[in-house]
């Protein structure tokens, strides 16, 4: 029977290096805990798919982006030189596709590459001024050079105990409770 | 704790990062330039010139939206004059920065990591100088949005077929997507500086910049992925930019404009002034913030090599343009190789042959490319000569064209001057701030190359 505290967010182990923070996040995902994240002050080869991390929406995002950014800007080409403003220059067709290359490309690039910005922060949920984790006065060396595993207080097999005795296992600095 | 701190250095090379350094000193290092370091006097009086040099710029440009563009030294037949030099000459400088971000990333040459960030910067100061050249020009500045394509009372619409319209979708795009990638990149960077920052002034204004980043795996996960498609989209952008930039000549139908060889030619010119301006700009500052720890002799070294390299190209455009004149058998591309070498410009093309392909060539030799003061020398020569190379390009095509009724000289004007020299002002400014305001070497990316980042061993302990 697990006892959830509304107050509590969850636990969070503090680790020395890269290695040891890989190792315990692919021991606790193994020991069934699904809702849990790590932190590192750099990007970790590994780490997202140790925390059972592999839906990765952006390439999608920037797809779409870049085709309604080139459909959208050959469009309005075609539209403006065909079809509302044609004019005629020594009588060449007024759809002159080449001409219109440059633009379409440039849009693509411009509407994929801010699709990837923005698509990357809004799928992240960012901005996002308030977070839990930062409730742990430890925490302020995630952006340093220590490393974090946390496990949400929403996970179903999450106990304060019992968890808290998992993470302790695993050799960590210290763990912390993380009120939210 | 990370207490092996040496650099096993695999090769005979220069390291990328000087042995000794950890997550954290990388971090203290790089950031205690914005945080902690006193301003110095060094700083505010260069800081001083700069920016009366960007003033300088203001009074030009106030006149020059008084009186017309009659104040500057263009007239029929030389209708672009310094505006247009100058605006290839700052968009060509952009260049390396989005090269070095961009394509080395895809190339996964990892000591680009130590100088991308502030070379970016340079990439959008240098294209925020470009980008005032054709509005000024432009005659009436305040109508510069008829180039976008709204729908507007005159019920008129851009034509698609211009190249100076594609000029317009190319440079924006890439002053955006520059801006972007810059920003995307000092995200995590905005995080460090938050949580280092001791004042909760300064600490405020990181965190509303890093917009909460924690460094969540997942977070970590997306972000690699934007970033590299970011690096995808802006490695053709890139190419892109300076190849319409060349279409503007090349479409055109004047001796020595209406030529193949411009796109490529551009691109490489383009790169080479860039990196020119790059090793300008890195010399002074590592030696001024004692950065040399992370911009190694093999950084300037690597760059040196890249400016040798493009500038081979640019010699083979310049020879091609002298063969053609010649094998093409046309009297006005003939002639215009005859004009560049014996005409009233021949002191310019001289100067433009031994700063772009004569001088750089000692770069051949090793002790030139390691040498700081040598190499922060030839690289300022590049600069004037792929100045020079523009001015060649636009004045000298423009002087003689194929009706001798219409030849004409152009003589630039103080005011021409002022405007080129505020332009250096403005750019000069814009990075005097950018060292003080903000980490100029990207940190998160630095801590990557030490050997303790990696887990290839720990990624085997799967249960």
């Amino acid at each position: 029977m697990n006892v959830k505290d509304a107050s509590i967010y969850g636990l969070m182990a503090e680790f020395d290096s890269a290695k040891e923070l890989v190792a315990a996040a692919h021991k606790t995902h193994a020991a069934g805990y699904q809702k849990i994240d790590a932190y590192s002050p750099f990007p970790i080869e590994g780490l997202a798919e140790a925390i059972g991390f592999h839906k990765n929406s952006v390439p999608l995002v920037v797809l779409i982006g870049g085709l309604i950014g080139g459909i959208s800007a050959y469009a309005l080409q075609y539209w403006v030189a065909v079809i509302t403003y044609p004019v005629n220059i020594g009588g060449r067709p007024f759809h002159s596709w080449p001409s219109f290359i440059i633009v379409t490309f440039e849009l693509t690039i411009l509407f994929g590459g801010l699709s990837a910005a923005v698509g990357m922060l809004m799928l992240n949920g960012l901005p996002m001024p308030y977070h839990p984790v930062f409730n742990v006065p430890e925490f302020a060396r995630a952006s340093e050079d220590k490393f974090f595993l946390v496990v949400f207080a929403s996970d179903p097999k999450y106990d304060a105990a019992q968890t808290r005795a998992f993470l302790n296992g695993l050799a960590p600095r210290m763990v912390a409770e993380v009120p939210s | 704790m990370a207490t092996n701190t040496q650099i096993p250095v695999a090769d005979r090379r220069v390291p990328v990062i000087a042995p000794g350094h950890t997550f954290s000193t990388i971090g203290e290092k790089i950031s205690n330039i914005v945080l902690s370091r006193p301003v110095s006097l060094g700083w505010i009086l260069g800081f001083l010139i700069v920016f009366s040099g960007m003033n300088m710029l203001m009074v030009a440009l106030g006149y020059l939206f008084i009186k017309g563009t009659g104040i500057w030294g263009i007239n029929i037949p030389i209708g672009w004059g310094f505006a247009i030099v100058n605006f290839v000459w700052w968009i060509g400088i952009g260049h390396a920065g989005t090269l070095i971000s961009a394509i080395l990333c895809l190339l996964r040459q990892t000591w680009r990591n130590s100088i991308n960030r502030f070379a970016e910067a340079m990439t959008l100061f240098a294209v925020a100088c470009a980008g005032l050249f054709p509005l000024a020009h432009m005659g009436r500045p305040w109508l510069f949005y008829w180039m976008f394509p709204y729908p507007n009372t005159m019920r008129y619409w851009p034509n698609f077929r211009s190249p100076l319209v594609w000029d317009v979708f190319a440079v924006s795009t890439y002053f955006t997507i520059s801006l972007v990638f810059w920003f995307v990149g000092l995200i995590p960077d905005f995080a460090t500086m938050r949580d280092r920052a001791e004042s909760t002034f300064v600490q405020r204004i990181y965190g509303l910049l890093a917009m909460g980043w924690r460094g969540s795996a997942r977070h970590w996960h997306r972000y690699e992925t934007a970033y590299l498609l970011l690096a995808g989209l802006a490695t053709p952008l890139v190419l892109s930019v300076h190849t319409v930039v060349s279409f503007d000549f090349a479409v055109g139908i004047v001796p020595g404009w209406h030529t193949t060889i411009f796109p490529p030619y551009f691109v490489a010119g383009a790169i080479y002034s860039g990196f020119a301006m790059v090793l300008c700009l890195a010399i002074p500052i590592r030696r001024i913030y004692g950065l040399q720890d992370f911009i190694t002799e093999r950084h300037l070294e690597t760059s040196a090599k890249v400016m040798l390299a493009t500038g081979l190209i640019v010699a083979y455009g310049y020879g091609m343009e002298a063969f053609m004149g010649w094998y093409s058998g046309n009297q006005f591309d003939s002639f215009l190789m005859w004009n560049r070498l014996h005409g009233p410009y021949r002191l310019a093309y001289a100067a433009l042959l031994s700063c772009n392909i004569f001088i750089p060539q000692v770069l051949w030799l090793k002790k030139f490319r390691v040498s700081t003061g040598w190499l922060w020398l030839i690289s300022f020569i590049v600069l004037v000569g792929m100045w020079l190379e523009r001015f060649i390009i636009v004045v000298v095509s423009l002087s003689r064209d194929f009706l001798n009724s219409s030849w004409g000289q152009y003589y630039p004007t103080k005011w021409d001057w002022m405007t080129f020299a505020g332009t250096i002002g403005m750019f000069l400014t814009a990075m005097w701030l950018f060292v003080r305001i903000l980490p100029m070497i990207s940190i998160f990316e630095l801590r990557t190359l030490l050997p303790e980042s990696q887990v290839h061993e720990a990624a085997e302990v799967k249960q």
